[in-house]
């Protein structure tokens, strides 16, 4: 069953405070066909960003269920895959990569979920590194071995996770396997090793490397949440260079600092000297390992960078770095001040100030604003009562209207929470009318529910 | 335009001496399954190109060792070169021989002195050497490529390149002195399957010299296993004059044909191509088995021709 999904309006960003994940909410600002965007982490984000919402929460299945469900996300991005594993310890890496994406899974399917979409970042450590490789991966091949490093075990293992769920919800999802990112703002193992004043290698192995630039991947983010693609995509710039091409190109010399066995050992000393590389990237610096990113170029995504051009930028950058370190004062998080950018009143400048959303204070004036409609409803009660109708004509005529003012502009999370404090018939001129326009489900649901409590409460009375 | 260098879209000149004609042999394998147009361009500063070959290695490489051993040593004496495809890809197949087989560059080096339009010709070799430190780092410079079918497919369908199999591989290689010229077993017939799928020609070669320019006597198991490497040979400069010995090669003298294309999807009664003409086993067994019998027969005759092994 091949189901279209609607263009992604209301989107989930999970990993908000890694770089892929603010960087690509940076992106997603600028469309206007998002009309949400709600970033999910348990740390606080790196960058900073103007109407996304963040939500400091770690990857528990019930509370991600309930962002879902309350702010009706249709499209999940996921961009928190640890695919370097100097980053973190290996249990973290695994409970991050396996469990976490279990658990994000598990809060999109479901009966009556809102998802219709989800978007993967995976790593193009699914390939591994080995002898017998082709010497282009296309997304249709499969490793030739199973997995042997911690990080390629659990990449392989997520990405199981995310084919079955592709395979048992109707979800269009679109898994994006990413070469070696480069690029100015990243530090990653290879960068790291690029950093040295010379780059050691394995003693008689030039190795193929593949690069992308990390604009790449978040236009990739990008195009793959935008558009209609799903399936699986490498993302990874074009042209493949020899490791002696790269080291030509970042003006260092290569010394052949590893010997061919007992690598493994020799790295080991190397780390004592504070040059980490894990084992996934030896296999790297032996074999090597090329993309085939034609179907991404084919699924119309043009890419910025050649992998030489990206190389050439982290030249550019290591050059520059030692002038402008500290030039520039970090990004802090401030819980507080990001709150009072997005919420107050006071705030004048219209652009830092999302257009058609609610300040809790303004849910208060709202509040004040149903008051009449409560009074209505109060008439009423007493008209079926047998008491004397008194009510105004005037404001009996506006049924068929919203019985909230600015509805249409609300979002349904908010609707959800004004939903508690109306009364009976308020409630079900509301229902009619969002059955009339929108007819969400989360609100009709959550209408259906006041209903019922306050049909349970006329019949305890 | 370094675009138009890459571009595979190049129209197949009509065969002259082919076996079949097909008329569209640029269709792509699979509907709906061809992005060559999505190939990455040649960017022109690049010495190297995304298989790892290098430009100034090979042509290093190209003016000393193989000029030495094509012209003086080996003498190199050529048949046939017109039926190489001077444009779109060609899959060449060839009887095989030596510990460290000489006959690989010297067809390269046939191609590249002796045809109209030279080519650069792409040799698939075994895995094994990619995890060889040393042959892993040469290798890639001079042209070779792992025999892995994904990498024959890129190269000839969408890079429309010239590819150089060996389809009796390690069995070619390791055969003994008294065994020469004798073709072993093709493989499973893969060349044929990749030659259907890329929509190429496959080009029968035969070369006559090698197996006497680097006869095997014996091999050495226990020692195999010890070094790791595919096997240990004993030959007239091996292992008694080290690793280089491997290249002392006695001053056989090589002829080389090239034999009449194979065209592989030929139309059925009513015109149509087949669509997945690989899918068909038996013919592709029959093919292959035709194509071997074709190089053994000719290998035969050069042999029996030839009034000496030194001087031709």
């Amino acid at each position: 069953m091949e189901r279209r999904p609607a263009p992604s309006s209301r989107v989930l960003i999970t990993g908000l405070a890694t770089h892929w994940g603010g960087r690509l909410a940076q992106a997603l600002e600028h469309e206007d066909g998002i009309e949400a965007i709600i970033g999910v982490d348990s740390r606080d984000p790196t960058l900073e960003l103007e109407r996304t919402e963040f939500v400091r929460v770690s990857t528990q299945h019930a509370l991600l269920r309930r962002l879902v469900d309350a702010a009706e996300i249709d499209t999940v991005i996921d961009t928190r895959l640890v695919s370097d594993s100097t980053t973190t310890s290996p249990r973290n890496a695994h409970e991050n990569n396996v469990i976490g994406t279990m658990n994000i899974l598990a809060a999109c399917s479901g009966p009556g979920s809102s998802v219709r979409k989800l978007v993967f970042k995976s790593s193009a450590h699914y390939y591994g590194t080995a002898q017998d490789d082709p010497g282009f991966f296309t997304e249709a091949m499969a490793r030739p071995h199973p997995p042997s490093t911690p990080i390629e075990r659990d990449i392989v293992e997520a990405e199981g996770a995310v084919a079955e769920f592709a395979e048992r919800s109707g979800a269009a999802v679109s898994l994006l396997r990413c070469a070696n990112v480069i690029g100015p703002d990243l530090r990653t193992a290879h960068s790291r090793l690029f950093d040295l004043p010379v780059l050691p290698t394995i003693f008689g192995f030039d190795p193929r490397y593949q690069f992308v630039h990390e604009d790449d991947v978040v236009g990739a983010l990008r195009h793959a949440t935008t558009r209609d693609m799903p399936g699986i995509y490498n993302v990874a710039a074009d042209g493949v260079l020899a490791l002696t091409e790269v080291a030509g190109l970042l003006g260092k010399t290569y010394v052949p600092l590893l010997p061919p066995v007992g690598t493994g050992l020799a790295a080991l000393g190397l780390r004592r000297l504070g040059v980490r590389i894990p084992p996934e990237m030896l296999g790297q610096m032996r074999f090597g390992r090329g993309l085939d990113n034609r179907k991404l170029k084919a699924a119309g995504y043009e890419y910025r960078y050649t992998t030489r051009e990206a190389v050439q930028k982290l030249a550019e950058y290591q050059r520059l770095h030692p002038i402008l370190r500290n030039v520039q004062e970090p990004y802090r998080y401030e819980r507080d001040v990001e709150e009072f950018l997005r919420w107050s009143p006071n705030v004048v400048d219209a652009s830092i100030r999302g257009e058609g959303r609610l300040s809790p204070r303004q849910i208060v004036e709202l509040r004040r604003l149903l008051e009449p409609y409560e009074e209505m409803a109060a008439f009423a009660r007493e008209e079926e009562n047998g008491a004397a109708p008194a009510a105004p004509a005037a404001s009996r005529g506006g049924s068929e209207k919203a019985p909230v003012e600015r509805y249409d502009d609300l979002r349904a999370d908010e609707i959800v929470s004004l939903v508690g404090s109306l009364d009976r018939p308020a409630l079900e001129a509301l229902r009619a009318h969002e059955q009339g326009a929108r007819a969400r489900r989360t609100v009709l649901s959550a209408i259906d529910r006041a209903l019922k409590r306050a049909d349970a409460s006329e019949a305890g009375r | 335009m370094a675009r138009d260098e890459r571009s595979s879209l190049r129209v197949h000149e009509p065969p002259t001496g082919g076996m079949r004609l097909p008329e569209d042999s640029a269709l792509p394998a699979r509907r709906g399954d061809d992005l060559r147009r999505f190939l990455p361009g040649v960017e022109p500063d690049r010495r190297l190109n995304d298989w790892g070959r290098s430009e100034r290695v090979e042509k290093l490489v190209d003016q000393t060792l193989f000029d030495f051993f094509y012209h003086y040593w080996f003498r190199c004496e050529v048949e046939g070169i017109e039926n190489v495809p001077a444009t779109g890809g060609a899959l060449l197949v060839s009887n095989h021989s030596g510990a460290l087989p000489p006959d690989a560059p010297m067809i390269g080096k046939a191609i590249r002195e002796e045809h109209p339009a030279p080519r650069p010709l792409n040799i698939t070799v075994e895995h094994f050497f990619k995890g060889y430190p040393g042959f892993s780092m040469m290798l890639p410079k001079i042209g070779c490529v792992a025999a892995h079918p994904a990498n024959v497919q890129r190269l000839l369908f969408d890079e429309q390149q010239l590819v150089l199999v060996f389809p009796e591989g390690r069995k070619g290689t390791a055969k003994l002195y008294k065994d020469r010229y004798k073709l072993q077993r093709f493989g499973r017939g893969g060349f044929v399957e990749a030659a259907m799928r890329g929509r190429v020609p496959i080009v029968p070669v035969c070369l006559v010299g090698a197996e006497e320019a680097a006869p095997i006597f014996a091999h050495v198991g226990l020692m195999q296993k010890l070094t790791g490497l595919s096997y240990f040979p004993i030959t007239p400069s091996f292992p008694h004059l080290g690793l280089l010995g491997l290249l002392g090669y006695l001053p056989a003298k090589f002829k080389i044909r090239f034999l009449e294309p194979v065209y592989l999807d030929p139309p059925d009664e009513s015109g149509a191509f087949a669509e997945e003409p690989w899918e068909d086993k038996a013919l592709v067994q029959t093919v292959a088995h035709d194509v071997r019998a074709r190089i053994q027969e000719n290998v035969l005759e050069m042999v029996r021709t030839r009034k000496s092994v030194w001087f031709g």
